[in-house]
């Protein structure tokens, strides 16, 4: 390895990042398989019941084999996550705009943003429940509450950190308001927009359980936690197990779709998207 | 020095006083005509002081002749950025009128100043490439990317960036920046170049090369330039004229137009040579001056 040092050949460079790639995937799988197995055979040395802690075998053998039970309502659940995610989008993005036009209007409606965030939304959800007569809405109304907040508060201060000198700019050329809030206020508020879409995306997750059980809605056409609070009741502790898998798995899916959705945005200007070698 | 400000202050609260067009024609015709070839932009006792009390600029008066380079040079504090942003339409004086003898009204009232500005960060928006960040004061004026593609390319290429038209501002160098910065100035062929201490903060070596190319471009366009420096180098190599500024209040302390005989090289020779050492003492001790002058209105 004498001839290397000086400089690193182009195939040898791409070697290496190909294997830095691998390792990044291998050392977490590798440890998420070894974190699986000593439980499987912690449980199986010990024997013990089913009832207290499944192993990972039979979590996955339920799963599949309730799979008619767990998939729709799953759907249901992600139906509620993401339709609640969406509207706290279009909701919270409009907001800001609304309240750094004017700081009357932020004066004036800042307070029930806040008022609303602060509640614990499982206090709430009985109310929304009295007023909407659908359950299922009743959930996505409390999710969309929940997710709303940090979206609302990101892009405000998203809109509100424009540079200085290009409003300046905006102004020297005489921008209508209009132009100012598609051609520099909005791109300058997305870094912090994927910052509110990533938190809003875990939270509005945790909402649609978190109201569902406040709901405590039942039968057909409810969500996972519905089911999770059914296989609790006749100690089916398998299935919850395999339910909150499902959860989880959601919930990571989340994360790497926004996170994804955050990269493709910002990679060719954010300093959040760069890559560094220093 | 007239002694203080309190007399003159005119009742503009009287809205009879103040008729939209009381001020705009008076000045219009051949007020500023005493030695002037064309003025571009007239300033007229402007006074600034802003809502916490600080009085920035004090009664500042001043024409800016077509051709000119002018330097407002002063130490921090003494409003010379202050004076730039009121030329420039981003902020209106507390007292006094900017007035552009030889541009048309437009229906607000306002006249069409027509400026290009420099600010001291090169102020990119950093999800746009270069072209676009270019293209901006065009696209605001609603010119297609299309009709005036040609006009944007040309800016770029008198800073020598066309080759980096699609790239990103953050994959430039600080000295790159800065030139997009001066072709998005430049693209509307504007009337008056307005620059911010540009340079300031830049190294030495890029500094220099910027300087030679505003003067190449000074020269080659028949620009007009303000050109705010705290530098007596820097002013002293560019400026066909300096206007030394002192501070608390804000003000002009004197206003020199330099020897610049036609067709004199701006170069390495002429950064090296006695006449430049010559004229950085000159102007330094002007700047020393303007240091220690007592402030208006503190004399009898």
């Amino acid at each position: 390895m004498t001839g290397v040092s000086a400089a690193v050949p182009a195939g040898l460079a791409k070697t290496a990042r190909r294997r830095d790639h691998l390792l990044r995937l291998a050392v977490p799988a590798i440890m998420l398989g070894l974190t699986l197995l000593a439980w499987e055979v912690y449980v199986r040395v010990n024997a013990v019941p089913p009832y207290i802690l499944p192993a990972p075998s039979l979590i996955a053998r339920t799963l599949v084999k309730d799979w008619g039970t767990l998939y729709p309502a799953l759907l249901v659940t992600l139906r509620i996550t993401f339709s609640a995610l969406i509207l706290a989008l279009i909701g919270g993005t409009l907001l800001a705009v609304l309240l750094v036009q004017s700081r009357w209007v932020e004066l004036a409606l800042y307070p029930y943003a806040v008022i609303l965030q602060v509640t614990p939304i499982v206090a709430i959800a009985p109310l929304i429940l009295v007023y909407v007569s659908s359950t299922q809405v009743a959930i996505m109304i409390c999710a969309f509450l929940v997710a709303f907040f940090p979206i609302l508060s990101n892009m405000v201060q998203g809109l509100k950190s424009v540079d200085h000198n290009l409003l300046n700019l905006y102004d020297l050329y005489g921008a209508t308001r209009w132009q100012q809030l598609r051609l520099l206020k909005l791109p300058a508020a997305l870094p912090y927009f994927m910052t509110g879409l990533k938190i809003g995306g875990g939270l509005s997750l945790i909402a649609a359980v978190v109201a569902e059980f406040a709901a405590g809605s039942a039968g057909a056409g409810s969500g996972l936690a519905f089911r999770l609070l059914e296989a609790q009741y006749r100690l089916n502790i398998p299935r919850l197990f395999a339910a909150l898998v499902l959860l989880s798995a959601t919930g990571v899916a989340i994360f790497a779709l926004t996170s994804i959705l955050a990269w493709l945005a910002l990679r060719r200007w954010h300093e959040s998207a760069l890559a560094r070698e220093n | 020095m007239r002694r203080a400000l309190t007399p003159e202050t005119p009742d503009d609260a009287t809205p009879d006083d103040a008729t939209p067009d009381a001020a705009a024609p008076a000045m219009a015709g051949p007020v500023a005509g005493a030695s002037s070839s064309r003025c571009v932009v007239s300033l007229r006792d402007v006074t600034k002081r802003f809502s916490n009390g600080t009085l920035a600029l004090s009664r500042m008066t001043m024409d800016i002749r077509k051709g000119e380079f002018v330097s407002l040079l002063g130490p921090s504090g003494c409003g010379k950025s202050t004076a730039l942003r009121i030329i420039a339409g981003l902020g209106s004086p507390s007292q006094g009128t900017v007035d552009w003898p030889a541009s048309r009204i437009e229906r607000d009232g306002r006249p069409d100043a027509d400026v290009g500005f420099v600010f001291q960060e090169p102020t990119l928006m950093p999800w746009k490439p270069v072209f676009d960040n270019a293209y901006l004061p065009l696209r605001l004026k609603g010119g297609s990317k299309g009709e005036v593609r040609d006009r944007v390319m040309a800016a770029l290429e008198t800073v020598g960036l066309k080759d980096f038209a699609k790239a990103y501002p953050r994959e430039l160098s600080g000295g790159m920046r800065m030139r997009v910065s001066i072709a998005r100035a430049l693209v509307t062929d504007p009337k008056l170049l307005l620059m911010d201490e540009p340079f300031g903060a830049l190294d030495e070596i890029t500094r220099q090369k910027l300087n030679d190319d505003v003067l190449r471009l000074w020269n080659e366009k028949d620009l007009t330039v303000v050109f705010v420096t705290h530098s007596v180098f820097e002013a002293a190599y560019l400026s066909s004229r300096i206007a030394v500024m002192g501070a608390r209040p804000g003000r002009v302390v004197s206003d020199m137009v330099l020897p610049r005989p036609e067709g004199r090289e701006r170069d390495e020779a002429f950064r090296l040579s006695e006449t430049y050492g010559d004229l950085c003492r000159t102007v330094s001790q002007a700047l020393a001056g303007a240091m220690h002058a007592p402030p208006a209105g503190e004399g009898a």
